[in-house]
């Protein structure tokens, strides 16, 4: 079995979460610019919907930015009311992007291969292009 | 002047923000050839409503008071190598705020420091309940709530840019859109027009990435082995350079710690958003859905290609009103059997609670990793000194009262679990806090006047 077969979403991205009220952002941004399009494939707005069910969101929606390589996703009613109503010790909902991160996703054959290609050494760019600074 | 680029620190990305971020930033400042500006975004939404409150009690109050170490400190030598000064500390009483301001320039030497408050965001009295009630978003809440402690809209640039067209050192505001508070200067520096929308939308964008100080510059953004920041002890707050066409480059002090690279960016850009194709602020649309970034040198990330469309005919309001107390209580449990007696706490006090105070919504989570057999000195969180393998764990309680005796019979009843609970358990803490809670509500851009005073330091 591959060693792909399946891993976090936090192998392939980071997140930040924003509140707005009741309302929760949580970013996806792609480590590198090639998992991009195998994340707008599995990580699907009922993907991210299941893993936050137990806090019952109304809505889940994703925008997709491609220039960015990050996706948007955007969750109503997830706060149990918000900083100023929530009865849990985070009402922001910073943590929740670490929950979101722990999502994890089962690769299909083109994602392994995206997998693999990246794990093994690249004599031309070893060093990811968002690390480059 | 006029083909000058503009450069904009941010020393302050909230109201109990770092106090020590100006003087690196204002060095830098000086460094820079052309029109120069340093902001302070101080303002969520709850703080305001606070800020009303304290008004209410005492005339002179009302503005946010810990702006005084992060500026009083630094005004000398902003005015020495002429950085201008624009933040929403105001609150709401940006008057008070600019009169306090004139009395540290005649104290401190400072004379001929000329000092703007922008006034007319706060409409409490002015918009009737019913109004409110039915121009809200959101789930509605001030149909139930008609007693309204706050109503104050978001005012746009405008009034900012005016202020530093009167010839401002200092521009005081109360309830604005964050992103303004760079918008305002580059408005002034540039002549924008007010439909020229995709600059004005770069200038929103430069706001945006500018609002919360360091978390677009290396701060909430450290993971280690991951995202590696380097210097967090000293983290350097943003700044951004704008050409006069609105691309900018967005950077921090020389010699500070933290990092901008294009994660930190990308982090930064989608924080707080809902749709990316929309960002709906006062003086523009913002479509951030073709925006490029490059990565032009150390700790350097050119931005490009924000797009704008036209300003909404509506003000977004922040409205307030009383939500009661929260109540809080803890209590921890360690070793052997911890996790039983932990939740036998829970059960016992849910128990209880549901007989004195039927109805009553009360959570209970249980915290724990290490923290009640751990030392000061860390030893045992780093893994150097062993401790009892079972886990440490905390109870947590927390409910919405009407009343603080409500809310003490809770803390109260937890404290009792010393005598009164299983064995062993530690650390009672409990406390009271009043609350407040806020809705939105859109409303005629027509209801909203205004105003800039210039308050000199012949004050």
């Amino acid at each position: 079995m591959s060693p792909f077969a399946s891993v976090s979403l936090y192998e392939l991205a980071h997140s930040r979460s924003g509140d707005k009220g009741n309302r929760s952002n949580l970013s996806v941004i792609a480590r590198r610019p090639e998992f991009y399009p195998l994340l707008a494939r599995l990580l699907t707005v009922e993907r991210v919907e299941k893993h936050f069910a137990h806090r019952r969101p109304t809505a889940v929606m994703r925008y997709d930015l491609p220039k960015l390589a990050a996706f948007n996703f955007v969750l109503d009613d997830l706060l149990e009311g918000g900083v100023n109503a929530s009865l849990g010790l985070d009402g922001h909902g910073k943590t929740l992007s670490f929950h979101l991160l722990g999502l994890r996703l089962e690769l299909d054959a083109e994602a392994q291969a995206v997998l693999a290609a990246v794990a093994a050494p690249s004599p031309v760019s070893p060093v990811p292009e968002d690390l480059s600074a | 002047m006029a083909g000058k680029d503009v450069m904009i620190g941010c020393a302050a990305g909230f109201a109990r923000d770092r106090k020590d971020s100006a003087p690196a930033l204002i060095a830098a400042l000086a460094e820079h050839d052309g029109p120069r500006f340093l902001v302070y975004e101080m303002l969520a939404e709850r703080t305001l409503a606070n800020a009303q409150n304290e008004r209410r009690r005492t005339p002179e109050a009302g503005y946010i008071a810990t702006f005084e170490p992060m500026l009083r400190p630094y005004l000398k030598a902003c005015v020495a190598v002429g950085v201008r000064v624009i933040g929403n500390f105001g609150a709401a009483n940006p008057r008070a705020a600019a009169r306090l301001v004139a009395q540290w320039a005649a104290e401190d030497g400072l004379d001929g420091l000329r000092i703007a408050c922008v006034e007319g965001d706060d409409l409490l009295g002015r918009v009737d309940a019913a109004t409110l009630a039915a121009t809200e978003t959101g789930t509605p809440i001030l149909a139930s709530h008609p007693e309204v402690l706050s109503v104050n809209v978001y005012l746009g640039a405008g009034p900012i840019a005016a202020a530093l067209d009167q010839g401002a050192d200092v521009v005081i505001t109360g309830r604005i859109a964050d992103p303004a508070l760079a918008l305002g200067p580059l408005i002034h520096a540039f002549g924008w027009a007010d439909d020229d929308w995709d600059r004005l939308a770069a200038g929103v964008l430069a706001g945006h990435l500018l609002e919360c100080g360091p978390q677009v510059t290396g701060g909430y953004f450290a993971d280690p082995g991951v995202k590696d920041v380097p210097g967090m002890e000293s983290l350097g707050y943003p700044l951004v350079r704008v050409a006069p066409n609105g691309s900018f480059e967005l950077t921090k002090p020389a010699g500070t710690g933290g990092l901008v690279d294009l994660r930190s960016v990308k982090e930064q850009i989608l924080y707080e958003i809902h749709d990316p194709a929309a960002y709906v602020t006062p003086d523009v649309v913002l479509d951030m859905t073709d925006v490029e970034l490059a990565q032009i040198g150390p700790n350097r990330v050119r931005v490009a290609k924000a797009r704008g469309k036209p300003r909404p005919d509506q003000l977004k309001a922040t409205v307030c009103i009383d939500g009661g107390l929260l109540a809080e209580a803890g209590i921890s449990y360690a070793g052997i059997n911890a996790e039983a007696r932990a939740r036998l706490a829970v059960q016992t006090i849910r128990d209880r609670m549901a007989r004195l105070a039927p109805g009553l919504l009360l959570r209970a989570d249980i915290v724990g990793l290490v923290s009640v057999f751990g030392d000061t000195a860390g030893e045992a969180l780093a893994g150097r000194h062993a401790v009892d393998p079972s886990p440490d764990l905390r109870v947590m309680f927390a409910a919405e009262v009407a009343t603080a005796e409500a809310g003490r019979l809770l803390l109260e009843e937890v404290e009792a679990l010393y005598v009164a609970g299983p064995a062993g358990g530690g650390g009672v803490r409990g406390s009271l806090t009043p609350r407040l809670k806020n809705t939105a509500c859109l409303l005629p851009r027509s209801l909203a006047e205004p105003k800039v005073s210039l308050i000199g330091a012949e004050v």
